[in-house]
């Protein structure tokens, strides 16, 4: 096809914007490709349709559980159990954020040097492509059944969410500020608490909140693998059928996870 | 007071920004750096307080060769060298006064800045070169809540209390309206007078040059092609700097009353 590049060639033509997938063929090859993995997908599925009848009894047991809340007979269990949780939620995020600082800088390409951002990235890496669970299961294995097991847990893949996004706001902060301190001439540390720091504060305020929030939900998951809080008390409750527990238990999480996010709410619009 | 010997910057990509620029400023002198986008003025004052590493070429401020420094002598040397920059470069979440105080970082150790607790001395410079500027009420606003041109004087604030025998200047008036651009260029020559301070101002606005500095310095393609008085810019001049055009609308005519009241 000519590319009609004259004024008289476009008049009077209709104008499309350009595909975001120039060929052709291409185009369809992947539409197609798309809907046929979509297709194969959902037919792969097995489903046990006799299984899931007769699970339809217990989950609606469950369900209706949520109308008897049974906070009392196992009041001293959840206390207990949320304290840990909390107490494994604020150590873990403070030593996790303390941590994730100095690396969150050192992953940041335009401002440290190669061998430490190689370093800085690899920390974050690891810590990124192990999930929670699995370093739960393994910390366990090491320090045995309880909330240390959670806090390191937690601390460890906190460092690997924060540094990294901390990294991004820093590379993209604004150069000539950074700059106009580096002219002054300051040191390095006064560069970093002028230059860099301000730019970056409030994000790592509302990250750091976000983090608080995502840490208090994974210590209610990690009690299922025996690293302690209140997911601890959430499983035996399932153990031993008590929905109505349980279901007390998810009532007072969902509470605290909307009370911290209107916090972080809060606090993020006034750190601006 | 600053020379600068065969300086030459060649970028990682290739591009050659300077081409062995030779050039001398005697103390008290305000030279203005004009020639178009890309000529390699940025570079130019970035390589004298090495913000950009130059690649080869020797530049002496007084009798140190800046050139030459291990990174701790630099930052003392830097301490020497304000700058102000294009769209001024404030840290804006931090209040006027902190960015003023930041030109002493350099002076102050590291905890001191850090609980922002400088020498009273630092303070009442800071309050004394606020108030010259008049900008003194503004003291405990935080950076982004002023106007344009106020932050350009907070900006020449923190150059001055650096205490500097050189001023590098880039593009002070970019985004500023033209009155507010002759307020801070007067300003800017004003203080270099006080102070005896040598400035080397990149602009734009060629007529703004000329109403304001001593000497003009035209720059095209990294390399020196104009250095004489202001009055001496003819469209020949211009031509060779910029390239071909109708100069007649830019250059300021003699008998013209330049500056506006303000």
């Amino acid at each position: 096809m000519r590319k009609p590049d004259t004024l008289s060639d476009r008049i009077d033509r209709p104008w499309r914007k350009p595909p975001l997938i120039k060929s052709l063929w291409l185009r369809w090859a992947l539409a197609i490709g798309a809907a046929a993995y979509l297709a194969a997908a959902v037919f792969s599925i097995e489903v046990n349709w006799l299984r899931v009848y007769e699970g339809l009894d217990r989950g609606a047991e469950f369900i209706t559980s949520f109308a008897r809340l049974d906070f009392v007979s196992r009041a001293g269990d959840i206390w207990s159990g949320m304290l840990e949780s909390i107490i494994m939620t604020v150590t873990a995020s403070v030593v996790g954020i303390a941590i994730s600082i100095p690396i969150g800088l050192g992953a940041a390409s335009n401002i440290a040097p190669l061998p430490i951002y190689l370093i800085c990235r690899g920390v974050i890496a690891v810590s990124r492509a192990l999930q929670e669970i699995i370093v739960a299961i393994l910390l366990v294995a090491i320090f045995g059944f309880g909330p240390l097991a959670g806090f390191l847990t937690l601390s460890f893949a906190t460092i690997g969410f924060l540094s990294k996004l901390l990294a991004e706001d820093i590379e993209s902060m604004d150069k000539a500020q950074a700059e106009a301190i580096r002219a002054t001439g300051s040191k390095w540390l006064q560069w970093i608490n002028y230059g860099v720091q301000p730019q970056v504060i409030p994000r790592l305020v509302g990250l750091g909140m976000y983090r608080i929030d995502i840490n208090f939900r994974e210590s209610a998951v990690l009690g299922l693998v025996g690293a302690g809080g209140i997911g601890a008390t959430l499983n035996t409750a399932f153990d031993r059928y008590e929905f109505d527990t349980a279901a007390a238990i998810l009532v007072v999480i969902i509470g605290i996870v909307m009370a911290l996010e209107y916090l972080s709410g809060v606090i993020r619009a006034r750190v601006q | 007071m600053l020379k600068i010997e065969k300086l030459v910057k060649t970028y990682k990509t290739g591009d050659k920004a300077l081409k062995a620029v030779d050039m001398e400023v005697p103390r008290g002198q305000v030279v203005s750096l004009i020639g178009p986008s890309g000529a390699g003025k940025s570079t130019l004052i970035r390589c004298i307080n090495r913000l950009v590493e130059p690649t080869s070429g020797k530049v002496w401020l007084g009798d140190v060769e800046i050139s030459g420094l291990n990174a701790g002598a630099l930052r003392r040397e830097r301490r020497r060298m304000g700058m102000i920059f294009q769209e001024y470069a404030l840290i804006e979440r931090l209040t006027v006064m902190e960015n003023v105080l930041s030109g002493r970082l350099g002076y102050v150790g590291f905890w001191r800045s850090f609980l922002r607790r400088y020498p009273q001395s630092d303070v009442n410079e800071a309050f004394r070169l606020l108030d010259r500027v008049g900008l003194l009420e503004m003291a405990d606003k935080r950076a982004d809540e002023l106007s344009g041109g106020q932050r350009q004087r907070v900006g020449i604030c923190r150059a001055l209390i650096q205490n500097p025998a050189l001023l590098l200047v880039d593009e002070p008036t970019a985004s500023l309206d033209p009155k507010t651009s002759r307020q801070i260029m007067r300003l800017i020559t004003e203080l270099c007078a006080e102070r005896k301070l040598a400035a080397i101002v990149n602009i734009h606005d060629v007529a703004l040059a000329q109403m304001f500095v001593q000497r003009v310095i035209g720059l095209r393609f990294g390399a020196i092609e104009f250095d004489g008085l202001p009055t001496a810019l003819t469209p020949e001049v211009l031509t060779a700097i910029y390239g071909e055009e109708d100069w007649q609308a830019t250059i300021r005519k003699d008998g013209e009353s330049g500056e506006l009241s303000v």
